[in-house]
């Protein structure tokens, strides 16, 4: 890879701010032609905010973006497709119910008469299709594709206009590795073609299997900006994972103080479920802290999800104090002591038009039935303690929860299970974008609810966080568990290590 | 939550205004009898059917639901009765026919939460099944005959007197019921949760599936109830035009009452005004001396005019590039 | 039966239900009645439904899209009391003709405009049409209007005869035209199919950069058109206009529409589907009338196990 073209898209000082949140700090991209760059970065870190500043989606606050040469400021997806900038989603953003040829053409459809000509359409669909090596017919409808096929038929969408700009943003996240290496293929045909391919995966091994250069954010500010061959894996992960991320002293090394731990209360074996997690083995003690370490898309919230019965596992089985425990949904992982505070607060963790009361007591209300209401006494007795216990602000039990900040929202979450005292507490990213003083505050809960003899099971994007807290580190990589550690002689690197997955250890059980 | 309730509470003081401006006695009650007579007193008791079925509707709105078969529902619940009680006069035939009549409302209601919360099915078409085929079933029941009844127990739940019509008192006893037994119960909060997400719902464990089942039961029920009042008003059961359009009444005075189509949040004093709001709107146009069918046109400009209030969109017209932006 | 299914695409299945619903009801009425299987039942079905095809036309578009019209059934009343009153007042026919398309045209784009702009439920918007478009029909008169005028009446009179002895009106001709031209509109412009992919997936038709706001807008056009065509295929039919026509006839539009195997979520059905559902609620009706001793109204309980039986079928293919 020489340096001797000019890059064909040029983003200098990019800077973008959401409502209280500043999503891009004076980032500097770069993109060859002829190159596969990979934008790498973890949940927040700023990639797609970045990618649609380039798509068209957001306008920058400030800074320049500048297509072979000269500035652009596209006001829509339309207008940068029309510059050459053709982008493909990790959902396929296609019609499932149009014909292949349709969902290729559609919009610059050739025509005759007034009418869309089919036959000349189906052929120019056939072939963009050849063009990329799909045989499919042109004429079949989507849907009955496979979801790999929609993906390069979205592919042949974004390359049938002229395009001097692909951008793959996680396309492979649905595909087997017969079908990544098939796009694989095609994005190096177009390479080679002259194409300049932006690339967005959470598989570091396919990142360093296509990529030519990568891109590093994290925060939203650009940490650097490398040749895939001069970085190694544990460097690129502790630069995408950040190293001081406000150092929390208080809970160093409060593992090695709970060495008292009680007996197994939930045990998986060969647990799993088909395209989100490989089967697994787990135990969780009572009063433990069991971490999960993994990148983003390794599976960690869907074995959580699968051990709360929110998803059904199709393989293995659960023990609950020694007895099995069919989990027909959540209610049954409720009525056994599990909770499950999801990181997806506002879509399934919160009721954001209800007040701070109601979503406090919700789960124990619902665990109750709607016949037998909690006596109103009762109710704020729990909800000032817990107002009070969690630092809620603001205090006020009737406010309701969406106008919250982050932090006190993901309290809010953390109370309601906390109500129904849960024997298992499962807490996937309870501190991802909430402000450091609540971030502490978690984590001492975390410290404090383990001690008192909560066993729990805590997911993070942040491996110092996971690290500092667990008593066992449970990591996976690609979908599947690859190793267990004991938290309390870990260190970051060693987990840094595994993820990035040089060799396959040994299992380290404690 | 206070001010949503604003915009109907001020349409309906305009419309009695208006009404106390063209007639003059529109306010006076008087006795006569031991009942009460007046303007307003004529406005809530034709208005009772609307309110009840508006009650369940409610409700079903909550859970982000329709029930379109409501007032296929009326028609069963009144023609059951009617044909239970033929000829006869007794009380206890007209009670048990009432009874009779109710029961079957509930296993309608059950029918439709099948669908919906069983089979998963879109609430607009699950209910439009038993909307299309409900009256056939209450034409089914009376044999195509507007069934005529002269009993004098049955006739005091449409058309009785205890002081105020007693009409009126069944649909604020039931008003006040179900305000008692949502916000006494936890089903309110619990109807407010699935209805404004749903996946948070389960996954803290709400039994939704119950909830929702047990919206529409209560809707038909509601329903059956409205039904007996239409029917025994004039003491007859018209299986083609008791409760029809009825249900596109109910759902306006919900959604004129500041509960959102979209579900979650709902208002029961909303729906009271609501209710209000429509009937005083079709005692207005006849006062003023308007054909009463023109009510209509007078209707679809409430309801535009309320929905455009209420739309979040129409209100941030102003900042519309904003809002695509983010 | 394996190579049928074979050779036909899945998505065709359900309207070719319909069509052997069509069919089994029909050979079941002439397997029981004499004079059920001639060729002049088959064309009273055209004759007495087509207004119901124009307006299934229509509702197709407005459900493929993802939306529903509630207003059609008083559309069709408002255009008959258009029509007559119009035809009462000495306008000549074409003025009638444009002054009913237009208005139909014209309440369709306010609902789409609104529907749009405002972001609110179609379901409360066209519900809001119904009553207006009913109510405007009172506005004119209370009363029933007769239709007088000669062309008028030549035109709602005239048969056309088909080889075989079977006749046919005017209106059979204008129905089918109108399906015609709905099938080439949803499956040759950019626009029917765009139709299709906002139905399938707005958010998607709207990154692919397809022209969503015209066709969002533009289904209640055509959907209005379709409803005032058809009210003036009503008033030929009825030769009378009035306020209480056609109540209740959006919910056999929409009936026909999903026994068609038009997915009410949108993105799946046809035109013809719609057709097939008209013909089907058509033929049970003659059924019935034939039979004697069935009473009308198990019409109505049998159109509803049919479109429950549809709608079970549908989840099973979406959820398939």
């Amino acid at each position: 890879m020489t340096e001797s073209p000019p890059p064909v898209v040029e983003m200098r000082g990019i800077s973008l701010a959401f409502p209280g949140v500043k999503a891009l700090q004076d980032v500097d991209f770069r993109l060859f032609p002829g190159e596969v760059h990979a934008l790498m970065g973890e949940n927040g870190a700023g990639k797609s905010t970045l990618i649609k500043t380039l798509t068209g989606v957001h306008r920058p606050d400030t800074g320049q973006v500048v297509l072979a040469g000269d500035d652009v400021a596209f006001s829509s997806p339309g207008e940068a497709q029309h510059a050459g900038i053709s982008t493909v989603y990790q959902e396929v953003n296609l019609c499932a119910n149009l014909t292949v040829a349709e969902n290729i053409l559609l919009g610059r459809e050739p025509r005759r008469f007034g009418g869309i000509d089919f036959p000349a359409m189906r052929r120019r669909a056939a072939e963009v299709l050849a063009r990329i090596g799909v045989h499919i017919d042109p004429a079949s409808s989507l849907g009955e594709h496979p979801i790999a096929v929609q993906q390069l038929v979205a592919i042949a969408r974004a390359i049938a206009i002229d395009c001097r700009v692909l951008v793959l943003d996680e396309p492979t996240s649905s595909l087997d590795a017969g079908e990544v290496a098939e796009l694989f293929r095609i994005m190096r045909v177009l390479r080679d073609e002259g194409v300049a391919i932006l690339f967005v995966s959470h598989f570091l091994d396919q990142v360093y299997e296509i990529s030519d250069r990568m891109t590093v954010l994290r925060n939203g500010t650009l940490v650097g900006e490398h040749l895939t061959a001069d970085v190694d894996r544990r460097t690129l992960i502790a630069q995408m994972i950040g190293r001081d991320l406000g150092t929390l002293e208080a809970i160093e090394h409060a593992a090695e103080e709970r060495q008292a731990q009680g007996p197994v209360l939930v045990a998986a074996t060969g647990l799993g479920r088909r395209g989100a997690i490989e089967p697994f083995d787990l135990e969780i003690r009572a009063g433990q802290v069991v971490g999960l370490a993994g990148l983003l898309g390794s599976g960690r919230t869907e074995l959580a999800r699968l051990l709360f019965g929110a998803d059904r596992a199709d393989s293995g089985r659960l023990l609950v104090d020694g007895k099995p425990l069919r989990l027909r949904g959540p209610r049954s992982a409720i009525a056994a002591g599990i909770a499950f505070s999801s990181e997806d607060r506002k879509g399934e963790g919160l009721v954001a038009d209800l007040s701070i009361r109601d979503n406090l007591v919700l789960a124990m209300q619902a665990a109750r039935g709607w016949t037998r209401p909690l006596p109103r006494k009762t109710k704020d007795q729990l909800v000032d303690k817990y107002l009070k216990a969690l630092d809620i602000r603001p205090a006020n039990p009737d406010a309701l929860v969406r106008t919250l900040s982050g932090g006190n929202q993901q309290k809010v979450l953390l109370a309601r299970w906390l109500v129904t005292e849960p024997r298992l507490l499962i807490l996937d990213e309870p501190t991802r974008g909430i402000d450091i003083g609540a971030k502490a505050q978690i984590q001492q809960l975390v410290t404090t609810l383990a001690a008192e003899g909560t066993a729990i099971l805590f997911i993070s994007a942040e491996l110092e966080e996971v690290v500092r807290i667990a008593d066992r580190i449970v990591v996976l990589r690609d979908r599947r568990k690859i190793a267990e550690l004991d938290g309390s002689v870990t260190g970051v690197d060693e987990v840094v290590e595994l993820i990035a997955g040089g060799a396959t250890p040994e299992k380290v059980v404690s | 939550m206070k001010n949503k309730l604003l915009w109907p509470l001020l349409a309906l003081v305009a419309l009695l205004l208006l009404n106390l401006i063209v007639t003059p006695s529109f306010f006076a009650l008087r006795m006569q009898d031991g009942h009460l007579y007046g303007g307003l007193v004529d406005v809530l008791k034709n208005g009772a059917p609307t309110l009840l079925i508006a009650l369940g509707m409610t409700l079903v709105i909550a859970t982000r639901g329709i029930d379109l078969s409501v007032g296929a529902v009326a028609a069963i619940a009144g023609a059951v009765t009617c044909v239970h009680i033929g000829t006869s006069g007794s009380a206890s035939t007209a009670f048990a026919g009432m009874a009779i009549a109710l029961v079957l409302c509930a296993v309608l209601g059950l029918w439709n939460g099948f669908l919906v919360a069983g089979l998963g099915i879109q609430p607009i078409i699950a209910t439009l099944v038993l909307m299309t085929a409900g009256r056939g079933v209450a034409m089914l029941v009376t044999e195509g005959q507007i069934v005529t009844v002269n009993n004098t127990a049955y006739r005091q739940v449409g058309a009785g007197f205890v002081v105020l019509p007693v009409s009126i008192l069944i649909a604020l006893l039931v008003l006040g019921l179900v305000a008692f037994v949502t916000r006494r119960t936890a089903l309110g909060m619990l109807i407010e949760a699935v209805g404004v997400n749903p996946e948070a719902s389960r996954l803290a464990g709400v039994r939704s599936r119950t909830i929702i089942w047990t919206v529409y039961v209560f809707a038909a029920v509601c329903a059956g109830i409205a039904g007996l009042m239409i029917s025994s008003n004039v003491s007859a059961a018209d299986a083609n035009n008791a409760g029809l359009w009825i249900e596109m009444d109910a759902i306006l005075a919900v959604v004129i009452g500041g509960t959102s189509l979209a579900g979650g949040r709902y208002s029961l004093t909303g729906t009271l005004l609501g209710a209000l709001i429509i009937q005083t709107l079709t005692t207005t146009v006849y006062t003023i001396g308007v054909a009463p069918e023109v009510t209509l046109v007078f209707k679809a400009i409430v309801v535009i005019a309320v929905c455009l209030v209420q739309a979040p969109k129409a209100r941030a017209a102003l900042s519309f590039r904003k809002v695509a932006v983010s | 039966m394996t190579t049928l299914a074979q050779r036909v695409p899945s998505r065709f299945l359900p309207v070719l239900a319909t069509v052997a619903l069509f069919v089994l009801a029909f050979g079941v009425g002439s397997a029981r009645y004499d004079g059920f299987a001639s060729g002049q039942v088959i064309a009273n079905l055209f004759i007495d439904n087509a207004f119901l095809i124009v307006l299934a036309a229509g509702m197709t578009f407005v459900i493929l899209s993802g939306g529903i019209d509630l207003s059609v059934g008083s559309v069709v009343a408002l255009s008959t009391m258009v029509t007559a009153s119009g035809l009462q007042a000495g306008w000549p026919v074409p003025l009638v003709i444009v002054a009913v398309l237009l208005t139909g045209s014209t309440l369709g784009l306010l609902m789409g405009l609104v529907i749009h702009k405002f972001d609110i439920q179609p379901f409360i918007v066209t519900l809001a049409g119904m009553f207006l478009a009913r109510g405007l029909c009172f506005l004119i008169s209370v009363e029933s209007v007769s239709i007088k005028d000669r062309t008028f009446r030549d035109v709602a009179t005239a048969a056309i005869e088909l080889p075989g002895g079977v006749t046919i009106t005017y209106n059979v001709v204008i129905a089918l035209l109108v399906v015609a031209a709905a099938m080439y509109v949803l499956h040759r412009t950019r626009f029917g199919r765009t139709v299709y992919a906002v139905g399938g997936s707005e958010s998607s038709a709207l990154l692919m950069g397809l022209p969503t706001t015209r066709v969002k807008v533009g289904v209640y056009v055509i959907s209005g058109l379709c409803s005032s065509l058809a009210g003036l295929l009503f008033s030929l039919y009825m030769l009378s206009g009035y306020g209480l026509h056609a109540v209740g006839m959006e919910l056999d539009a929409i009936a026909a529409v999903v026994i068609g195997g038009t997915l009410l979520a949108g993105g799946v059905g046809y035109v013809l589907g719609g057709l097939a559902g008209v013909l089907v609620l058509g033929t049970i009706q003659t059924l019935i009338s034939f039979q004697g001793t069935l009473s009308s109204w198990w019409t109505k309980i049998v159109i509803g196990v049919l479109l429950l039986v549809f709608i079970a079928v549908q989840r099973t293919i979406v959820r398939r």
